[in-house]
């Protein structure tokens, strides 16, 4: 009895704490709706830790650092009276976990109140997020997430955007690729295929294989592995006893760099050889060196974009690493657009998300229009060519290479 | 054809057993089941890498720096940590749990120093990645020299745990722990002697490893399990069991790679696995108990 007494005047106290708790809130949250906010809060979730440390940790991780690190050196964020503000930054780490993930946005929005929350890594981490994010009124700039329905996900988040295509433009890219050095007489129209089962590459594989079968191919060699796969000298050993003068992988970093070391043992090098996620990566081209001349992969960029050039040599000085061929740059040209995006509208959320949609911003990647909320001005197909991971596709966008086929051998 | 793969797959098995004897090595003697293991592996990887990278120092070279290191670094381990958990463990049963436990949390500890030191990113370099003709057979030079290594350290111990005097308290530790000081056996010394060489064995499978297999600082989990496996497929403690266990793994991937489908190499690796368990759950070399 006295314990249930106990206990409600212990609640009450508890209902009168947070009462006073709510209000101290309220009049702070008032405050900051005032003009004496000192700083721009910015939040982020992404994976520091577990396994996909390895992928945010090259291109998500170091361009959020590289950005605030510029932009405050700068004096802060432009506003559009003319004032700047610094940028405060909440960093969480999802430990690989999607629910962790949701977690820490729940909390960035609801409990930090932050101005803006950038996206975590990954194209499932982004979809976890998606509908708290449009809930709470962020624009969500998803940049390492890879999917064919980005239309449907825009239609479903207004306030959502999507920057890295989906898994047919990089496969029918690379079908047109293919097609062109077959007709030039650079390959024959047989093609050995192999894919991770997993998320990426049962996204890309589906759509290479009618985009390829279109264009006149014959898969000889089509075989999907399992993600923990690290010895691959069987599957190399498949490929080469076949006819087939392209080999394409969809591999993840690991099988990308595994694929390439071996390739190399087995002396296993084809006319076209293509891999997936990894191959643009820095330590790719520090493990294998002047033998990754002519290997094919997503991404890539214009080596003659003077801006680009500049931003990669600006990663390199403040992380100490260089930046990856894919995705990196267009995080970092995310992270301008936004801020372009602040200069012109101001802290609105709603405003931003606006003019993010309809405005032409200029970024480390050239001048980006989103059409419909993504990005669709991307480099599809590259190449390494004379030690830069060059974009060879779209074959009509200006800066793109000529792709050179067939890729000399192994030194 | 056959031979070829049959070539291939025991190259593979090679790392599964290098991976595997450190981990046996201390369940069976010290009866600390160390979930850090796969950790201990990926920080002798960046000890080798910042070896060869900044120092220019050879891996072969590196062996000789960082197995003693990892014998010395296993030995304070199991004097600071492990030593008053086996104290107050009322028997073996509680002290594997203990060990869990304890091993768990030296997993994040290893794991958010590297991370702190090298960051997350891949990291790898490439060392004797040269072919090998073997029996017509190419395989590459650094994942044979794995094999290597493991027959060399594997065939080794087990020589000496079945023929010395040494060999012998170790293995009376053991078999019979409750009754090894009764002959004047100093349990603890023992315990602690084989963790350390567990601790060196984990060594040398990070710094061959790391020739051939990029690494970050979070996938030492993936060794554990792989490692795990192994153990529990050969019988715990059972160096012998861990050397054929790892072999035989790496042969049925490759196998079933070749002739079936590359996609059911898992499948069949926890098919097995499955089997044995039901068939013979003390593994292939383990004892009851």
């Amino acid at each position: 009895m006295s314990q249930t007494v106990l206990r409600r005047a212990f609640l009450r106290s508890v209902s009168a704490f947070g009462a006073a708790a709510l209000f101290l809130s309220a009049m702070s949250e008032g405050a900051v709706a005032q003009d004496d906010r000192t700083s721009v809060r910015i939040g982020y979730a992404v994976s520091l830790s577990g396994a996909n440390a390895g992928g945010a940790g090259i291109t998500t991780i170091p361009n959020y650092r590289l950005w605030v690190e510029d932009v405050n050196a700068a004096g802060g964020l432009l506003l559009p009276d003319g004032s700047r503000l610094p940028i405060e930054v909440i960093e969480y780490d999802d430990r690989s976990s999607s629910e962790e993930a949701v977690r820490a946005v729940e909390r960035l929005a609801t409990q930090d109140e932050v101005d803006f929350i950038l996206p975590p890594w990954g194209t499932g981490f982004n979809l976890a997020i998606a509908p708290l994010m449009a809930r709470a009124g962020y624009p969500q700039i998803a940049v390492t997430a890879v999917t064919d329905r980005a239309p449907e996900f825009v239609e479903r988040w207004p306030s959502s955007f999507w920057l890295l295509g989906g898994g047919a433009d990089y496969s029918t890219a690379l079908a047109a690729v293919m097609a062109e050095a077959r007709d030039a007489g650079a390959i024959n129209n047989q093609v050995a295929m192999i894919s991770v089962a997993d998320g990426f590459g049962i996204d890309l594989v589906n759509a290479a294989r009618p985009a390829l079968t279109e264009a006149g191919f014959e898969l000889v060699y089509d075989e999907v592995f399992p993600v923990g796969t690290s010895d691959f000298s069987t599957i190399l050993n498949e490929a080469r006893a076949t006819t087939a003068d392209s080999f394409v992988a969809f591999s993840y970093p690991p099988h990308t760099f595994a694929l390439m070391q071996q390739a190399q043992v087995v002396d296993y090098s084809p006319p076209l050889f293509y891999l997936g996620v990894g191959a643009g990566f820095p330590v790719f081209q520090n493990m294998n060196a002047e033998n990754v001349e002519g290997v094919m992969s997503l991404g890539g960029i214009d080596p003659n974009n003077p801006l680009n050039a500049a931003y990669r040599e600006r990663h390199q000085e403040v992380i100490g690493a260089p930046a990856d061929y894919w995705a990196s740059v267009i995080t970092y040209s995310s992270l301008q657009m936004l801020q372009q995006a602040i200069e012109r509208v101001g802290l609105d959320r709603e405003a931003v998300t606006q003019e993010l949609a309809t405005g032409t911003f200029e970024t480390a990647a050239g001048t980006i229009m989103l059409e419909n909320n993504q990005l669709r001005d991307l480099w599809w197909v590259g190449q390494w060519q004379g030690g830069t991971f060059v974009g060879v596709a779209p074959t009509d966008r200006e800066g793109a290479s000529a792709p050179q086929l067939p890729k000399p051998g192994w030194n | 054809m056959l031979i070829d793969t049959l070539i291939t797959g025991l190259v593979a098995g090679g790392t599964y057993a290098l991976v595997a004897m450190g981990l046996t090595i201390q369940f069976g003697i010290s009866r600390i089941m160390n979930l850090a293991h796969g950790d201990t592996i990926i920080a002798a990887c960046f000890a080798s890498f910042v070896l060869f990278s900044v120092f220019g120092l050879s891996p072969i070279l590196a062996l000789m720096i960082v197995v003693p290191v990892g014998y010395v670094l296993s030995d304070a381990v199991y004097r600071i940590i492990m030593r008053p958990l086996v104290a107050r463990a009322p028997n073996a049963g509680a002290l594997e749990v203990d060990s869990i436990l304890v091993t768990f949390g030296l997993l994040f500890v290893i794991q958010g120093v590297l991370l702190v030191a090298f960051g997350g990113n891949y990291t790898g370099y490439a060392f004797l990645n040269t072919p090998v003709d073997l029996f017509g057979t190419i395989v590459a030079a650094n994942r044979l020299l794995a094999l290597l290594l493991a027959l060399v350290f594997g065939i080794t111990l087990i020589f000496v745990l079945s023929r010395t005097r040494w060999g012998m308290t170790l293995r009376a530790v053991s078999i019979a722990p409750e009754n090894a000081p009764l002959v004047g056996i100093d349990i603890n010394r023992a315990a602690r002697t084989a963790f350390a060489l567990g601790g060196a064995l984990a060594a040398t499978a990070g710094v061959v490893v790391s020739m051939y297999q990029t690494f970050t600082a979070t996938i030492g989990v993936i060794f554990t399990m792989k490692a795990l496996i192994v153990v529990i497929l050969g019988g715990k403690g059972s160096l012998t069991g861990a050397l054929i266990g790892g072999l035989l793994l790496g042969l049925v991937e490759t196998f079933v790679a070749a002739y079936i489908d590359p996609g059911l190499t898992l499948a069949a690796t926890y098919a097995i696995f499955l089997l044995l368990l039901i068939l013979r759950p003390t593994g292939f070399f383990g004892q009851a108990g």
